[in-house]
């Protein structure tokens, strides 16, 4: 295993690279201009964060490589983001359901990760939180707006966690680099997190008169690069395909 | 998601506000304090559903350069307006009486400029 440090904020930096670049495919065909530019800020601020992750994880490896070789240059093998975070939009209900349950995880993990015994992992999670406050103030009004809306709103959201849910899981499920960050006070135990993340969404679900599925089956694998699903290698030849086709290209 | 055709502004001469259409948000007038502006000014419109989303859109939609530190949502419909056609009564009166302004006045030069 490569070490641990690096491995761990390519996780960090492949969540918020993933998502942000997914969140950034609504930009100009959002179902209304207010959304379509609010999807757009949470899209930058998602590759802002990025920037951080990525660039401290270079910073780490030490081998010559940046933010941008690591985001441009791996194929999706080396990828460690959530499974979550790499499926596709659907429906814009589909999307904003993505996006609460991530920002629901997202907040309160990046809130622990402020005590970390490193201070530049301290440091980028306190800017992060600041932004990942006002996402998951979105997403939670959305969620309760479409599915506590009209009949086909909310069939669409209920359609959207269902199909969701099942990536939840991996968010909590800890391994030998969470273990060895913990032993380190540099990061917490993941499982830490769940009862808190259960409480909040399901107290979101109620409002949204959304029903929480029964099954906890999570499917594994995104994290720890073992096995991603079909979509993250097509998302990447959009994303990679002018670094790929002209190296070191600048503008 | 705005029609075109229709004035949102209540009380005015202006074109019927058209029917919104089932799917069309209510229009907000927005009104933002700047850094270091003392007024809030108005810096144009927006849709949405409730007074809450109306704030969170402004958010988003005007302030994402800095541009400001309170932000006031007023419905559209609560502005009344007065009317284009009303244009000569109104403000062409104003137009000859000089002595309206202060410019006649000898100020001592130890007030220094004003």
């Amino acid at each position: 295993m490569s070490d641990p440090l690096f491995e761990y904020l390519c996780r960090m930096g492949d969540n918020t690279l993933v998502l942000g670049h997914r969140v950034s495919e609504w930009c100009g065909v959002a179902p209304v201009l207010e959304e379509d530019i609010a999807l757009a800020n949470t899209a930058l601020d998602l590759i802002g964060q990025t920037q951080l992750w990525l660039g401290l994880a270079a910073e780490v490896e030490d081998a010559g490589r940046d933010a941008d070789a690591l985001a441009f240059r791996r194929d999706v093998w080396d990828f460690r983001n959530l499974l979550l975070v790499e499926q596709p939009n659907g429906d814009f209900g589909r999307t904003m359901m993505r996006q609460f349950l991530f920002d629901a995880w997202h907040l309160p993990y990046l809130t622990a990760l402020m005590d970390s015994k490193d201070a530049r992992i301290a440091a980028i999670a306190e800017k992060s939180a600041k932004e990942v406050t006002y996402h998951l103030e979105r997403s939670t009004d959305t969620v309760i707006g479409l599915g506590d809306g009209t009949e086909e709103s909310h069939n669409r959201m209920q359609a959207a966690l269902d199909r969701l849910w099942p990536y939840v899981g991996e968010m909590f499920v800890g391994d030998a680099v969470d273990s060895s960050l913990q032993e380190r006070g540099l990061a917490p135990d993941p499982a830490s997190l769940r009862p808190g993340y259960d409480e909040l969404v399901g107290d979101v679900f109620t409002a949204a008169t959304l029903k929480r599925p029964e099954d906890d089956f999570a499917h594994k694998g995104g994290k720890t690069g073992a096995r991603h699903s079909e979509h993250l290698g097509h998302m990447l030849t959009q994303m990679q395909w002018l670094q790929r086709a002209y190296p070191d290209a600048t503008w | 998601m705005s029609s075109p055709e229709s004035s949102p502004y209540r009380e005015t001469h202006a074109e019927k506000h058209g029917k919104a259409r089932a799917t069309e948000w209510p229009l907000w007038e927005i009104f933002i304090r700047g850094q270091h502006g003392l007024s809030h000014r108005h810096v144009g419109s927006l849709h949405a559903a409730d007074a809450e989303m109306a704030i969170k859109n402004a958010r988003d939609v005007y302030t994402r350069r800095n541009e400001g530190v309170s932000i006031w949502a007023i419905p559209a419909e609560a502005i009344a307006a007065s009317s284009p056609e009303d244009k000569g009564p109104m403000y062409d009166p104003a137009n000859d009486k000089v002595y309206r302004h202060p410019t006649f006045f000898d100020i001592p030069d130890e007030v220094g400029a004003m």
